[in-house]
């Protein structure tokens, strides 16, 4: 119970997501209208990407400082998890920018710099594949991880600030904390970063026990 | 550290001279890839507008510079490569191969800019600063690129490696330089250039530093 509670707040957290931020008041806005909700959806993706992210560099991080396989696979499994959450992030802002924008996609600074970060962890994960022998593609690959997330903070974090955007919350383009001022979207959207975050922890964790159980599988 | 590295680098430079055909294959490599340009964009000069004509050209540049630095970890054998182990500092060996490949970087930049100008057309309006740009777009694709050689180098397949890993990580570099050298080609005061040579200066810091961080662990495998 003890190691579980971060399981419960993501079911707790979502479940109220879910149905409050379907029958939530929000602001009126123009061109937004209800695609405004997105921001319970759209925006954690990214957050929960972050922190799976964070999580994969830091094992890599401990990894060379101390090789033990185990920490590798928690990188592994960690950038998986981050992955999976920037897939679902770019659909669903490419969903919310259908009826916004009007296009699937456009060429965005923060798009591109989705798309980019996307492509670097694909390689990460065909690097892991090109290798036979455990310990060393567990070092290059942590090698090539903390390299990675170095080049990537100027790409997402300053690129886009220096550049004029269309995406809401940069490049003069207002969040949307101007707009609520009544804190009803505040009080679903923290929730659901906290949600999101946990979710992607416990898939994770799934994944990390699944994978115990086939190695202990191919050892009998 | 500072005798060591210049020794390294006098060897590579000194490896490179003994096996010419590489230096000549690489420099031939720019001269037909921009002859394979020229003709597939059936130009008379002037005929293409700038950006086309800017964004083939770093093109072509970050095509050679891949294909030049991959071989930095692979020429020598494996065997040799032990030996350098037990003599030189892991520190002294990155610094060495990324200050080597920036000086083959810029030879083979600027032999391209040069069959470049004069076959596509010159329309640069701020010659030195196209320089500039060229001079630390070589720093940067040779820092970047010699860590991401070390890395695809211990791996299988690494052609297709190096260029999966490398070309999403190059590509912030890749847009401040396009910004940089479009600038020099419209002739815009150099000033409006400043930003973005700092931000590019900064990425090279950061590669710099987790190159020299970094390559101790991969030296080791």
């Amino acid at each position: 119970m003890k190691n579980n509670w971060y399981k419960i707040l993501a079911v707790v957290a979502l479940a109220y997501v879910m149905v409050w931020g379907f029958i939530g008041v929000i602001p009126r806005q123009p061109v937004l209208h209800e695609t405004a909700r997105n921001l319970y959806f759209h925006v954690p993706m990214w957050f929960s990407m972050f922190a799976m992210l964070g999580m994969s560099v830091w094992n890599s991080v401990q990894y060379l400082r101390n090789p033990l396989l185990d920490l590798d696979t928690k990188a592994a499994e960690y950038a998986n998890t981050g992955i999976l959450f920037g897939i679902v992030g770019i659909l669903t802002g490419s969903i919310w920018a259908r009826y916004t924008w009007g296009d699937w996609w456009t060429s965005d600074v923060k798009l591109n710099g989705a798309a980019i970060g996307l492509l670097i962890y694909f390689a990460y994960i065909i690097l892991r594949g090109s290798f036979r022998d455990e310990q060393q593609r567990a070092r290059i690959s942590a090698i090539y991880n903390i390299f990675a997330v170095a080049l990537l903070i100027p790409l997402l974090i300053i690129l886009p600030r220096m550049t004029d955007s269309l995406h809401p919350g940069s490049g003069g383009n207002p969040g949307f904390k101007p707009m609520d001022t009544e804190h009803t979207m505040r009080i679903v959207f923290y929730p659901a970063c906290i949600g999101w975050i946990c979710l992607g922890f416990w898939i994770t964790d799934l994944k990390l026990r699944f994978r115990k159980i086939e190695q202990r599988f191919q050892n009998i | 550290m500072l005798k060591e590295i210049k020794a390294l680098i006098d060897k590579e430079i000194r490896l490179e001279l003994r096996q010419k055909y590489a230096l000549n294959g690489m420099i031939l490599y720019v001269v037909s890839t921009v002859y394979v340009c020229y003709l597939s964009f059936r130009l008379k000069s002037n005929q293409i507008d700038k950006v086309t004509w800017n964004t083939l050209f770093w093109i072509i540049l970050l095509f050679t510079a891949t294909n030049a630095i991959a071989k930095s970890f692979t020429q020598e054998r494996f065997g040799r490569l032990l030996y350098y182990y037990t003599l030189a500092n892991p520190v002294a060996i990155i610094i060495s191969k990324i200050l080597y490949n920036t000086l083959l970087m810029l030879v083979l930049a600027l032999v391209g800019f040069g069959v470049y100008a004069v076959v596509m057309g010159n329309p640069v309006g701020d010659i030195g600063m196209y320089l500039i740009s060229i001079i630390l777009g070589a720093i940067g694709f040779a820092s970047s690129l010699t860590m991401v050689a070390g890395i695809a180098s211990k791996g299988e397949n690494n052609a297709t490696l190096m260029a999966i890993l490398s070309f999403p990580i190059i590509i912030p570099m890749l847009i401040m330089l396009l910004k940089i050298s479009k600038n020099a080609l419209d002739g815009l005061d150099r000033g409006s250039s400043l930003d973005e040579i700092l931000t590019l200066l900064a990425i090279d810091a950061i590669v710099l530093v987790l190159s020299v961080i970094l390559f101790p662990y991969l030296w080791r495998s």
